[in-house]
């Protein structure tokens, strides 16, 4: 599904990821956890080719095929999909135009044809029930004037909808009620097959006893320094990341 | 084709005739030689003719206003024909089997195919091709509801007495530089009548097309809804390519009597030059409408094209508790410069007046708002609701806003708000992220960024405007 390979990035001017590989298998569940400024985001942003973030080095696959050198756009259709740390607001375009323009795109890139405007209100309705989210919120601009939580969940409702292969769920959890988070936990539970793969990056364990992972990663200074099965993340709970620096060193 | 719409069509339809086909066009040049000329080609009465000269005369003491934030050559006005008529308007075909297939084509690039105009939403289309009106349809329902709805030309002969009491009522020969020029020489326009509670039984609409080299277009329309009536009345206007500047000046006046309503709305996609900044139509128009008693107007545009724009539809609210209202979207790309706005005078008590001015700048152009709220002393109760938004796309172009408020009542309400924003980096690329490439991206946000403005465009209209604004904006993204 995914192979990364020595990825070397910088923003700015400044080194962040350094030789970082991972491979993500088809139905795997990857958290990736570690200390601010460690890269996460990075990696997130690095991978859905957000501009100002620079390549030096380094190979990714999706799904057989060179990552890097698609447009953003392109790894999108493909289905490559990142739920925002910081989702931003889009004034006067509805949820529900951009929602039905996203799913346009998605499917045109799969042969599949249009879905007419009413099969799609239907569709969109179902999915924001399973989130939550009242109905009114798919006539709201997109994420206009929506709560730290109900953003959150208005990125679930976009994957939901977009059924990506590969989907990157940026500290998702942070800011969620727990109430908030079961519905992400769920949405991403009930997405889960063994065909798609989840990369979760969060700080607290609290989000993985709803969502077990596969594999857990810590990154720090921009590169894996250590993975495990879902037991690391306990560890990380209780010993923090500095014991882990002695190892890197 | 219904028999009735063709037989319309055999009664006025004047022309076939498409950019290769001669025009009787008047060499370049002004005096009262020319204005003289353009009143017998008319077939005018003494006093239209009078009218023209005075106005003419007026204009030769006035000079050009210099005061827009717009930058553009000088124009020799010596250098511009005033005059100019397809050549086979004396032999009218007998039916759609005669028209000029070209020009049925260039009908239908603009959306307008004759054949289906009675299906198109029942819209009735009378469509100005340079100076003199081709197409009338329609005319017969219009008719039957008691609706005068035909070529000012023609409105000159059959209802003098309407045409006298009303024609620079509103937009005085004098008022400026432009109109004073208009009044002189306008070739023609439409001319609507709606009678005392009637309520116009379908949107009129005109489309205006710019055809012929060196012709300055001067347009004048009068609108007169009586008592208790409504229209919603469209113009829609797209030139060809072309390098020279061209001048349009036209000038619409309004007149909504006690408790009438009159809604206009223009979709403007005129040549706004290439990318490099050369050509374009030069628009200078005058807007401006007068609301009786309980009186309604409504101006909604959306303007996309010319080179320079310079365009202020107003409202005069003269009778108590009458209402104005200005929904602007101005887009301005490459080398466009747009000044436009509103001016809203209050002058009888409990007049409201709303004002949506929304601006989006790409390449290197300049937009600009300028808007007069004037609450005369008597206007006791008056309210205005100003609301102006900047939308930038890229780091090259310019917004500016010039709002004048002159209040003179010290119970009035005026409420103002002014934002700029820009299209950023994050919100491209949350929408490439989710499969939408820029330039959709780009269209989806300013579309959302006009939303208030086109909910007041009629449904067909809106529709148009988003797909131009699309239009407008290609290239405009990296
Ligand atoms: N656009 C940017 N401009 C400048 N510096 C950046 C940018 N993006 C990331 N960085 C820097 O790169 C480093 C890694 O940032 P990143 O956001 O990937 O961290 P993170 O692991 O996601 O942290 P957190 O847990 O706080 O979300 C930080 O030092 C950050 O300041
Ligand atoms: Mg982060």
């Amino acid at each position: 599904m995914l192979e990364i390979r020595n990825l070397n990035a910088r923003v700015e001017g400044a080194d962040i990821l350094r030789n970082l590989s991972l491979s993500i298998k088809p139905g795997e569940v990857h958290a990736i956890m570690g200390p601010n400024g460690s890269g996460k985001s990075t990696l997130g942003n690095v991978l859905t080719g957000r501009p100002g973030y620079e390549v030096t080095s380094g190979e990714v696959l999706f799904n057989g095929k060179d990552l890097l050198s698609q447009e953003i756009e392109e790894r999108a259709r493909e289905g490559l999909f990142l739920a925002f740390q910081y989702p931003v607001e889009i004034p006067g375009v509805t949820n529900m135009e951009f929602l039905k323009a996203s799913v346009d795109a998605r499917r045109k890139h799969l042969g599949l044809p249009d879905l007419s405007s009413f099969d799609f209100m239907k569709l969109a309705r179902e999915t924001s029930k399973r989130v939550s989210l009242d109905a009114a919120f798919l006539k709201r601009g997109v994420n206009e004037g929506f709560s730290g939580g109900e953003k959150k969940r208005n990125e679930i409702m976009q994957m939901m909808l977009l059924e990506p292969s590969l989907c990157i769920l940026d500290e998702t959890d942070s800011g969620l009620d727990i109430d908030a988070l079961q519905v992400v936990a769920g949405g991403v539970n009930a997405m889960r097959d063994d065909k798609r793969s989840f990369i979760i990056v969060t700080h607290y364990q609290r989000l993985l006893d709803y969502i077990v992972p596969d594999h857990v990663h810590v990154l720090a200074g921009g590169r894996i320094v250590k993975s495990g099965g879902k037991e690391l993340a306990l560890e990380l709970e209780a010993k923090g990341y500095s014991w882990l620096e002695d190892e890197v060193a | 084709m219904t028999e009735q719409v063709e037989g319309l069509i055999r009664k006025e339809y004047a022309a076939g005739f498409h950019t290769s086909i001669e025009s009787d066009t008047l060499k370049p040049g002004l005096d009262e030689e020319v204005i003289r000329f353009i009143s017998a080609k008319k077939e005018e009465p003494e006093w239209m003719l009078e009218w023209r000269l005075k106005a003419f005369r007026a204009w030769q003491e006035m000079e050009e206003p210099t005061w827009a934030h717009v930058h553009y050559p000088n124009i020799d006005f010596q250098a511009l024909s005033y005059y100019s008529a397809p050549k086979s308007m004396a032999d009218k075909p007998k039916s759609l089997d005669e028209v000029d297939p070209e020009l049925l084509e260039m009908y239908a690039k603009l959306g307008i195919p004759l054949h289906e105009q009675e299906a198109l939403a029942g819209v009735a289309v009378d469509a100005v091709i340079d100076s003199v009106s081709v197409v009338t349809t329609y005319r017969a329902k219009l008719e039957e509801a008691g609706v005068i709805f035909c070529p000012i030309s023609e409105a000159v002969h059959r209802f003098p007495e309407l045409v006298k009491k009303y024609l620079g009522t509103v937009v005085p020969q004098k008022d400026n530089f432009y109109a004073a020029l208009n009044s002189a020489v306008f070739s023609d326009g439409s001319f609507v009548y709606i009678p005392k509670g009637t309520r116009c039984p379908m949107e009129l609409s005109t489309y205006f097309r710019i055809n012929e080299m060196n012709t300055g277009q001067f347009e004048r329309t009068l609108i007169i809804a009586d008592e208790g009536s409504y229209v919603s009345y469209l113009e829609g206007c797209t030139a060809p390519m072309r390098d020279e500047n061209q001048l349009h000046a036209a000038v619409v006046e309004l007149v909504a009597l006690d408790d009438a309503q009159i809604k206009y709305s223009t979709v403007q996609n005129w040549y706004p030059g290439d990318k490099e900044g050369k050509g374009g139509i030069y628009n200078f128009v005058t807007k401006r409408g007068i609301c009786h008693r309980n009186a309604r107007i409504s101006w909604t545009q959306v303007e996309t094209g010319s080179a320079v724009t310079w365009k202020y539809p107003s409202c005069i609210l003269k009778g108590d508790n009458s209402v104005g209202e200005f929904y602007s979207v101005a887009l301005t790309n490459n080398f466009q410069q747009a000044d436009t706005g509103t001016k809203m005078i209050h002058i009888g008590k409990n007049t409201r007046s709303t004002i949506v001015a929304k601006g989006i700048s790409a390449g290197r152009s300049q937009s600009a708002y300028r808007g007069l709220v004037r609450i005369n002393a008597g206007a006791e109760g008056a309210r205005n609701y100003t609301q102006c938004d900047s939308l930038l796309i890229g780091d090259r172009c310019g917004a500016h806003t010039f709002p004048y408020i002159e209040s003179k009542n010290s119970t009035a309400q005026i409420e103002h708000e002014a934002t700029t924003s820009k299209v950023s980096d994050d919100q491209l690329f949350l929408c490439q992220q989710r499969g939408l490439d820029a330039e959709k991206a780009v269209s989806m946000i300013v579309n959302g960024f006009c939303r208030e403005v086109f909910k007041e465009l009629p449904m067909e209209f809106a529709v148009e405007a988003g797909k131009l604004l699309e239009v407008s904006l290609e290239g405009s993204v990296g």
